[in-house]
């Protein structure tokens, strides 16, 4: 209550590997222990996860696994869930073409990156070729 | 290992999927039950997703695929039980599951699929009887 | 630093109970309609007690010192509750100002030496405007959660989902369809299918004013999940000019059932589940 609040504040935090697809699982119900905690709707329960779940495969098909940190996070009076994606893969050449609906450089419906997107408050996506390739989602409680 | 296991019920095939589907099993489930569908000629799959918190693209895809992929080897595909957060899930996503019908739950995507069947059945006989019509003398 | 004010402060504290009562009396701005004399007292004598045995040498030049948490508590709550009560900014803010004029006074009237009371003055009122300013941001949190409080209440009444017929849905939409509406109609939409078991939902926008490229999205999403979950839903109350503007605007809804009232809405919804309604001659 000592001053307002206007920057994010990370309150709790986590992290994990993904190596392997049997660790997305554990993965995502670790992200909804979190989610609960701060009291987050179903609805946006079920959206963050999804979008935890597009990026952690994303990461597993591209860059062979990475590491995610999972936060709760406060801005001011609301609370929310941050994810950061982390890996050591090739990097994504284009981003703007990867944000594209339907466009994928592996088999797959190419809904990922932009649909994950749609599913949270905020996206952030930096990547550098050769170096790796980070993702961070934010979503609020009540967003 | 575990396996998503596949119940034969007549002429239709009855998949519950009860645990979150990691990317190999429900690889998986779509060659099982294509295969299944081959060997038994069922004419309906329903799939039960009422106890899945999670579809993404890919498990969305899953199901899309299992839906072409039987309706090639001439069966019908009926999804149901999606929960309401995972609906809207999708439709954010951009997912429409084309190629499977939907129903609320089993009871309902069985009297879909048996309507389903029915007409294609009723189309066949038409159709053999209108070939009887047109032989010639 | 020679003269100890804080001693000072605890040795007058029932003067300064009393003078600051006087001022907050003799205020124009006093609302006796909202708060009596006796509580306004009670509070008062509550944050004198407290802020003195908060106060001490040390923390009296750091205004962000943790003694001070229960005085912010304190002083959280008093604003808290003016803003429910319907206070305006102005009364909250006087009432922690008036309290540092008193103890200006209190002040000026005990340190003789100029230097001193420069220095005390210095310090007390910036403690005391740190406080006049967690007072503000508290009333204006509490006005907020006065607003968030209507904003959910507003959404809920908003959003009736009515079981017309025994697997027949309706939801009347009144008002602009944003997204955040969207996502309470759908929820309580799809949760209302899953729980009556129904397989036709009729959503009636006889009461949306305008419908636009974004409204029409959101209606497409609405129905596209409905269909997801197995249940069909038609669009009723489409009126003329919103027809014109459909067009207009170049929106594609033939993918969906659209009705112009919501009673051929529901004899579509009677033929999709085979129900015959008719009069019976007697």
């Amino acid at each position: 209550m000592r001053l307002m609040i206007t920057k994010i504040i990370s309150l709790n935090k986590d992290k994990m590997s993904i190596a392997k697809e049997q660790d997305v699982v554990p993965f995502r119900n670790r992200v909804k222990e979190y989610a609960i905690k701060i009291k987050m709707s179903l609805v946006n329960q079920t959206k963050l996860i999804t979008a935890a779940s597009e990026l952690g495969r994303n990461m597993l098909r591209y860059a062979n696994g990475g590491k995610v940190l999972i936060e709760i996070v406060s801005l001011g009076r609301q609370h929310g869930i941050r994810l950061t994606f982390d890996d050591q893969g090739p990097g994504i050449p284009d981003i703007q073409l990867a944000m594209n609906d339907g466009y994928s450089t592996g088999k797959s419906l190419g809904l990922g990156l932009p649909g994950a997107k749609r599913l949270v408050n905020e996206f952030e996506i930096k990547s550098e070729l050769g170096v790796g390739t980070k993702v961070t989602i934010t979503k609020w409680a009540n967003g | 290992m575990d396996r998503i296991p596949i119940l034969r019920m007549g002429q239709f095939l009855l998949v519950t999927i009860q645990v979150d589907l990691y990317d190999r099993l429900a690889l998986e489930l779509e060659a099982d039950l294509v295969k299944m569908v081959s060997k038994t000629g069922a004419k309906g799959i329903l799939i039960d997703i009422s106890a899945v918190s999670i579809v993404d693209s890919f498990m969305g895809r899953i199901i899309g695929n299992i839906g072409v992929m039987s309706k090639l080897l001439d069966a019908e595909t009926v999804v149901v039980g999606m929960q309401p957060a995972v609906a809207i899930t999708l439709v954010e996503l951009g997912l429409p599951l084309k190629g499977v019908y939907t129903a609320l739950n089993v009871e309902k995507g069985m009297d879909l699929l048996k309507s389903k069947v029915q007409i294609i059945e009723d189309d066949e006989i038409d159709a053999a009887n209108d070939n009887e019509d047109h032989l010639p003398e | 630093m020679a003269t100890e004010i804080t001693k000072i402060l605890k040795k007058r504290k029932s003067v300064i109970l009393e003078r600051w009562m006087k001022n907050q009396l003799t205020d124009e701005t006093l609302r006796e309609d909202l708060i009596s004399n006796e509580e306004l007292r009670a509070e008062s004598e509550e944050l004198i007690d407290i802020l003195t045995k908060s106060l001490n040498e040390t923390n009296l030049t750091d205004p962000d010192s943790s003694d001070f948490d229960h005085v912010i508590e304190i002083l959280g709550g008093i604003s808290l509750s003016r803003a429910k009560q319907g206070f305006s900014p102005r009364e909250t803010g006087l009432y922690v100002m008036s309290l540092k004029e008193t103890l200006l006074q209190i002040l000026q009237e005990e340190v003789k030496d100029p230097a001193d009371l420069i220095a005390a003055t210095l310090n007390l009122s910036r403690l005391i405007d740190n406080f006049s300013i967690i007072t503000f941001e508290t009333f204006i949190k509490g006005r907020e959660e006065v607003i968030l409080r209507q904003t959910d209440e507003i959404t809920e009444i908003s959003t009736p989902v009515i079981r017309v017929w025994d697997g027949i849905l309706a939801l009347p939409i009144i008002g602009t369809l944003d997204s955040a509406r969207t996502q309470v109609v759908m929820e309580s939409l799809l949760t209302e299918i899953v729980e009556s078991g129904s397989s036709v939902a009729i959503l009636d926008i006889s009461g949306v004013p305008t419908v636009d490229s974004l409204v029409a999205q959101h209606l497409l999403k609405t129905v596209s999940a409905t269909r997801l979950m197995g249940a069909e839903c038609v669009i009723s109350g489409i009126r003329p000019e919103i027809a014109q503007t459909i067009v207009h605007l170049g929106i594609d809804l033939s993918d969906i059932v659209t009705k112009a009232s919501l009673a051929s809405a529901l004899s579509f919804a009677f033929a999709t589940l085979k129900v015959e309604v008719k009069k019976v001659a007697r």
